[in-house]
């Protein structure tokens, strides 16, 4: 077995891991949600595998649930943030210098406000629910990219190659899609991907400063938000579970982006 | 033809000037030797005569006409680093048949192996991905090469195969050819005329 196959395997089981939530979630049903105040507040045991909450509520069912939920946020989000970043990346590099003066201080505007400051403001402003926050991230987070976009485009139309096959009678259209569009899908998809795991943490994060999702859906920020009152309490699983799920949710991520990375890169193609 | 630079001048910004008014000509079927110090401009100017570059002032002139902008140019240019003149996700084959398609006889007299044509530039040598770039600009239509340091990551053998091969093409399609080199031997060796980069401008 050698490096690429390894490669494969590992992003292979990255998705298989991502795509777990998705597939669990609908099978589960709801009948786990509803409260049963016979079994309040029961340690981790085979019936309930995560415990269950101060209502009696499974907390495996609850954050499976969550975890699916914060998927279809963050891929909503992630992907309106990719949009964002590819066009406006596109457009600084291509349509002028103007442009581009207004493109980068737009970006360095959203950069230098702090984050969590502009997500809340934003999703207050649109009220909050999964409306607001797939808003909220998608409009925050495509700053970093847009700006990588940009520089890449930038460098690749001054590069040699791109000038050479313009002397070999090449049309611009031609450029862009066989020599600019084979090196800008791999950024772009990759850096789409890694956006995923901010956006699952950001969409957590407001959520349980309480700008989020509403108390009663089952979201991995608000199962946390919750724990908090009842940790002090010795209910460690209220927490320790839905948290080691959405971490090995945005590792799984991460594995996938940069191992995706490793296998579309020439230079590594032997391995 | 008649390749021509008139009183071309370069500088970047409001730096210092980097030529001024250098006038050079190159007919085809000559080969001229470009010969100066690292860091005078000859690539600069070299550049500038293939249209990779714009001249600050001066302009360049193929057969009394400006460079065309469109289509396959007459003028091309060989680049010093290989590695930076190709897409490294492109495979070596369709680099080299970017512009034409090379045949058989060509590839052997270049010595291209063409195992490596379904190699990624990454796993080739500058020697041999310079052996492509020169392949692919050597398309029938081309009426001048300018080789700007276009060997010098070659071994002393292979180097002279490799001029011999490109001499005796320019020779037989009446191609102007321009040595860049900062190689006095190789430029006294080849060239029908000399010019020295320093007297020019």
């Amino acid at each position: 077995m050698n490096l690429r196959k390894k490669t494969l395997g590992y992003a292979i089981v990255a998705f298989v891991l991502l795509l777990l939530p998705v597939v669990l979630s609908p099978l589960l049903g709801s009948e786990q949600l509803a409260t049963h105040l016979t079994a309040r507040n029961e340690a981790p045991s085979w019936s309930h595998p995560f415990g269950t909450d101060w209502l009696g509520r499974d907390m495996f069912t609850r954050s499976i649930k969550g975890l699916a939920l914060s998927l279809g946020v963050g891929l909503t989000a992630a992907l309106a943030s990719g949009l964002i970043a590819g066009t406006l990346g596109l457009m600084a590099a291509t349509l002028g210098k103007a442009a581009d003066r207004f493109i980068s201080w737009l970006i360095d505007l959203f950069l230098s406000v702090p984050h969590l400051v502009l997500l809340l403001l934003i999703a207050f402003v649109t009220g909050g629910g999964v409306k607001g926050v797939i808003i909220a991230v998608g409009l925050t987070h495509w700053p970093s990219l847009a700006r990588l976009i940009r520089a890449e485009i930038l460098q690749l139309k001054s590069s040699e190659f791109v000038l050479v096959s313009r002397h070999m009678g090449r049309s611009r259209w031609w450029i862009a899609t066989r020599h600019l569009l084979p090196h800008l899908w791999p950024q772009f998809i990759v850096g789409t991907l890694l956006l995923f795991p901010h956006a699952i943490l950001h969409e957590a994060a407001i959520t349980f400063l309480g700008m989020g999702l509403s108390p009663h859906q089952p979201a991995i920020g608000i199962i946390l938000s919750e724990s908090m009152r009842y940790l002090s309490t010795g209910m460690w699983w209220l927490a320790f579970f839905p948290g080691l799920c959405l971490l090995i949710l945005v590792r799984s991520f991460d594995v996938l982006a940069t191992n995706l990375y490793a296998l579309v890169d020439p230079n590594r193609s032997q391995e | 033809m008649q390749l021509e630079a008139r009183s071309i001048s370069k500088r970047y910004g409001e730096e210092q000037w980097l030529f001024r008014n250098a006038n050079a000509a190159l007919q085809t079927g000559e080969v001229v030797g470009l010969l100066g110090p690292s860091g005078c401009g000859k690539s600069t100017f070299c550049r500038i005569l293939a249209g990779y570059d714009s001249s600050t002032e001066g302009e360049v002139m193929l057969d009394g006409e400006r460079l065309p902008s469109k289509g396959y140019r007459p003028v091309q240019l060989i680049f010093q680093h290989p590695e930076r003149a190709v897409n490294p996700r492109w495979k070596a084959g369709a680099i080299m048949n970017e512009g034409w398609q090379p045949d058989g006889s060509m590839l052997e007299s270049l010595e291209i192996n063409p195992e490596w044509l379904n190699r990624w530039p990454s796993e080739l040598s500058g020697g041999e991905l310079q052996r492509i770039c020169i392949a692919r600009a050597l398309a029938p239509h081309t009426r001048f090469i300018l080789a700007d340091e276009m060997t010098t990551m070659l071994d002393a053998i292979t180097q002279a195969r490799i001029w011999k091969t490109v001499l005796e093409l320019a020779a037989s399609r009446q191609m102007g050819l321009m040595v860049v080199s900062h190689d006095r031997h190789l430029i006294d060796r080849i060239c029908t005329r000399v010019i020295d980069f320093r007297s020019l401008g």
